[in-house]
């Protein structure tokens, strides 16, 4: 009788660790995956209730202006209008991009062009390692220091849109600068040797080479900011003022989806009209988030594309 | 024109008299693709039980793809037909364990790669993971695989050193005495001393000589005097199938094959 | 204006906006060190805060935030590690695998208000689990789990295939090759993603004020019989971290030394920062040498 055939023919301890290992590892996955569609699910059962229990119309819900969940409008409505919010949210994180943009772009330009020895040694840490910064030191920082400061410049109480934005801009400045930097790094060196071999300055190639060819990984490093900038809950809420109203001015109290959110949601009872409108606001959140993603990927299948051209 | 081609094919193929020869593997029309390329297309070989068969032939003619098919090692890079006959059970076939038969046909590589591991645990590894505990046995082992694979007297005092340490030439050894460590029935070995000097590689090819008492050796080299010195047999491979299989002897004084004569001379391409 | 010019004028602006830039950033670090760092004392890092009156410390939430950071990353280590192992070692590069992928980016771009809001109706409300230690450290596991499952994928596939088919020529399983040859060797990556995270999960606070709450009460720390509630270990009493203590005592603004207490609280949370990410970087360069020589 041959041995080895005969083990050969029988299922050996290998396969048995094999299948068992197989059937972890991806549960682990499965449960990841679970996680991401429960909470979807909850957020959206919640979020919608608003719509299907309590019976607000969408489109008040998104232009009214008027936010006082438990009590009804001037039009004799209940005052669910998240106009206020959703404008807030969108302000800062648009003017903290727009703010931080240039800085990031040329810092990183900085770090990667024109001294890259500089950059490796003392940009490249400090802004790996402010990106770790807790989120609410940037919210103290914000209130001890940029609300005095926008107070006292431009009048006011010093907190709303302006203060969010500063706030928000050096919060996202290191992110963007060092994702926009990473795009310029991944430019071939030979695209700038060509350009200088023919005469060009090193500004030139800069700007016409280098930045030209990074402007997909450059998209993404800002889209990246704004989802964070969004997103960002409690820096934002310390120095906005959280006044549900439409803002003015940028140095007005505002709020944003969510400041109202953090603030309220331990305020409401579960299942009441005041705290399903909030839940919506929450929907609005995870949907902004899905949409930077889509973004991010869509700039990403661009740029390949561009690149193999 | 094609026709006849198939024709001195198969003529200039060895195959053993059952009754006068032990085969330890063959395959039968073989063939492997890689998506949709076809880098085996005829492969219809026997290897001789206790003997050293090598496979020689240009860069690309799919030694490499052929022998690690041998002991699935493409099972999720390319596709296998045909058969490959082992104890009497083709090892691609369902009923045949993949993990038991690897231990039975182990396998060393062109590059050699040892576990970022101590040089001990480098061999001892793969045995406490089937269940060998026993301490003593384990160095016992150990110290046989090393001395085996020529390098004993280099690393016995070494034995908790990582292996990452030593040179390319000792790394390699070191698979190999991790390789017969498992005690395989078959071994296959890719280019093993193409990352040696001359005298580890004189040191590896004395090993394989001394282990062919006990193993089945099948072996890729383009190094024909290696082919020459220490194999039974040779085949010679071009353009994914093998175009002359032979004792070695015959072929390299004797090829029936132009395009062998003119590889194993240097004239080809 | 000639090209040469323009070349210059460009280097200037770029020098002066990187200055600028690291100004920014030095300033930011150096006034939370400057303004926190006279507040810490051994009494600040060790005693209860008071709510009411001057001269509280952070204790309390100093030890839940550690407390805090442990169970999680104990929770989110093994799953992240399988998952990573699966996506890395297992999944063919197909459609469903991509979904997959993609699934788990949008998890880790979700704003963690949002995963604290769904720890709140999952684990606080569904599981009754209330505001504690146990909801807060789901909360940040889930937090977590994309973060760490994406770097350790990383640094498993950072692992030349050279390695694993060693493995499978001795006739290991791929799940012993991986577990036992491939792990060990991205042990060092590994261990920098596991230590960025933490640094992450310490500051964290959105997360944690509707799922461990924004409560600390007071601890015996002579009894660790984890199923007392008054005990630190307890996994069911309401745990407000550092990180959370900051936003609360500045959104609430009734204690009288606010401003002194999150300054000293800052700094710790910086130089905690600080250290993990030194942390990471020696730890991670020390297993490599061990790893590749003696
Ligand atoms: N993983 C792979 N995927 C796709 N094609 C492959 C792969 N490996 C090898 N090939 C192709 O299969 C053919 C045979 O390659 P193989 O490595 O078997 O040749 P070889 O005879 O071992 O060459 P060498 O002497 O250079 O090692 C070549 O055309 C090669 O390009
Ligand atoms: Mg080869």
């Amino acid at each position: 009788m041959d041995k080895i055939r005969a083990s050969l023919l029988k299922k050996s301890v290998a396969s048995k660790i094999e299948r068992r290992g197989k059937i972890i590892s991806l549960s682990c996955l499965a449960l990841i995956i679970l996680v991401v569609f429960l909470i979807f699910y909850f957020v959206a059962s919640r979020g919608l209730a608003t719509f299907f229990q309590n019976h607000i119309n969408l489109w008040s819900f998104l232009s009214g202006i008027q936010w006082n969940p438990g009590t009804l409008g001037t039009n004799g409505q209940p005052a669910v209008g998240a106009l206020p919010m959703i404008v807030g949210s969108f302000l800062i994180t648009i003017c903290s991009a727009l703010l931080a943009t240039p800085f990031a772009i040329g810092t990183a330009v900085f770090m990667t062009e024109i001294s890259p020895r500089r950059g490796a040694r003392i940009l490249r840490p400090v802004t790996e390692l402010l990106v770790g910064i807790p989120s609410v030191v940037y919210g103290f920082i914000g209130l001890q220091v940029v609300v005095p400061f926008v107070r006292n410049t431009f009048g006011g109480s010093g907190y709303g849109i302006l203060s969010g934005t500063f706030v928000l801009f050096v919060m996202i400045l290191p992110t963007v600068t060092s994702m926009s930097a990473d795009a310029l790094n991944a430019v071939p060196r030979y695209y700038r040797e060509a350009s200088l071999a023919l005469g060009a300055t090193r500004w030139q190639t800069i700007y016409k080479v280098v930045l030209r060819a990074a402007i997909p990984g450059m998209l993404t490093a800002v889209v990246f900011g704004m989802a964070r900038a969004f997103g960002e809950a409690l820096a934002v809420q310390m120095v906005i003022g959280n006044a549900t109203l439409l803002p003015h001015n940028l140095v007005s109290p505002a709020s944003t989806l969510t400041s109202i959110l953090t603030m309220g949601i331990g305020n409401t009872v579960m299942g009441s009209l005041q705290n399903n409108a909030l839940w919506s606001l929450a929907m609005i959140l995870l949907l902004m988030s899905l949409f930077f993603n889509l973004v991010i990927r869509y700039i990403g299948r661009k740029g390949k594309l561009n690149n193999e051209r | 024109m094609q026709n006849e081609n198939m024709e001195t094919t198969q003529r200039n193929i060895m195959h053993f008299d059952p009754k006068a020869h032990e085969i330890a593997l063959s395959t039968e029309d073989l063939r492997v693709f890689y998506g949709q390329s076809e880098a085996i297309s005829e492969g219809d070989l026997q290897f001789e039980r206790y003997k050293i068969s090598s496979l020689i032939g240009p860069s690309g003619s799919g030694k490499s793809t052929f022998l690690r098919s041998l002991n699935r090692m493409n099972d999720r890079i390319a596709t296998v037909k045909g058969k490959i006959m082992y104890r009497g059970l083709d090892i691609n076939s369902d009923e045949v364990d993949v993990y038991e038969m690897r231990r039975h046909i182990g396998m060393v590589f062109q590059r050699p790669n040892p576990f970022a591991k101590s040089i001990y645990e480098n061999i001892a590894f793969a045995l406490r993971q089937r269940g060998l505990n026993d301490k003593h046995k384990l160095d016992e082992i150990v110290e046989t695989s090393l001395r085996q694979a020529a390098m004993w007297d280099q690393v016995k005092d070494d034995l908790n050193k990582s292996a990452l340490a030593l040179s390319g030439g000792q790394q390699q050894r070191l698979c190999i005495a991790r390789a017969i460590a498992v005690k395989p029935d078959i071994l296959l070995l890719d280019e093993p001393a193409s990352a040696l000097d001359p005298v580890s590689t004189s040191q590896v090819e004395d090993t394989l000589l001394e282990l062919k008492q006990n193993y089945t050796i099948i072996i890729v080299t383009h190094n024909m005097q290696q082919a020459s010195r220490i194999s039974d047999y040779t085949a010679f491979f071009n353009l994914g199938k093998v175009l002359e299989y032979a004792e070695t002897g015959d072929i390299f004084t004797n090829p029936k094959v132009d395009l062998t004569n003119d590889y194993i001379s240097g004239n080809f391409g | 204006m000639n090209a040469k010019r323009a070349d210059k004028l460009a280097t200037g602006i770029l020098y002066a906006v990187a200055a600028l830039v690291v100004i920014i950033l030095v300033a930011l670090l150096g006034y939370i060190l400057v303004q926190g760092v006279p507040e810490i004392s051994w009494h600040f890092l060790t005693s209860p805060a008071l709510a009411f009156e001057a001269g509280g410390g952070i204790g309390i939430q100093l030890f839940n935030s550690f407390y805090l950071l442990i169970l999680a990353l104990v929770i989110s280590l093994p799953i992240s590690l399988g998952a990573g192992i699966y996506l890395n070692e297992y999944a063919s590069k197909n459609t469903i695998t991509g979904l997959i992928r993609t699934t788990i980016e949008i998890l880790s771009s979700l704003p963690s208000v949002v995963v604290g809001l769904f720890g709140y109706l999952f684990f606080v409300v569904q599981f009754k689990l209330g505001f504690s230690i146990l909801s807060g450290a789901f909360a940040l596991t889930v937090f977590n789990l994309p973060i760490l499952t994406r770097s350790i994928e990383e640094a498993l596939a950072n692992i030349p295939d050279s390695q694993r088919e060693a493995g499978y020529a001795l006739g290991l399983s791929r799940w012993e090759t991986v577990t036992k040859i491939v792990v060990p060797a991205a042990l060092p990556s590994i261990i920098t993603g596991v230590v960025l995270s933490a640094g992450r999960i310490f500051g964290e606070a959105a997360a944690l004020i509707y799922t461990a709450g924004q409560s600390a009460p007071a601890l015996d720390f002579s009894n660790w019989n984890p199923f007392d509630i008054s005990s630190p270990l307890s996994p069911l009493r309401p745990a407000e971290t550092l990180a959370v203590h900051i936003w609360k005592i500045n959104s609430e603004g009734i204690m009288p030394d606010a401003k002194a207490v999150s300054a000293g609280a800052s700094a710790v949370l910086i130089i905690a920062v600080l250290l993990f990410n030194f942390l990471a970087r020696w730890l991670g360069k020390r297993l490599y040498k061990h790893l590749t020589a003696e």
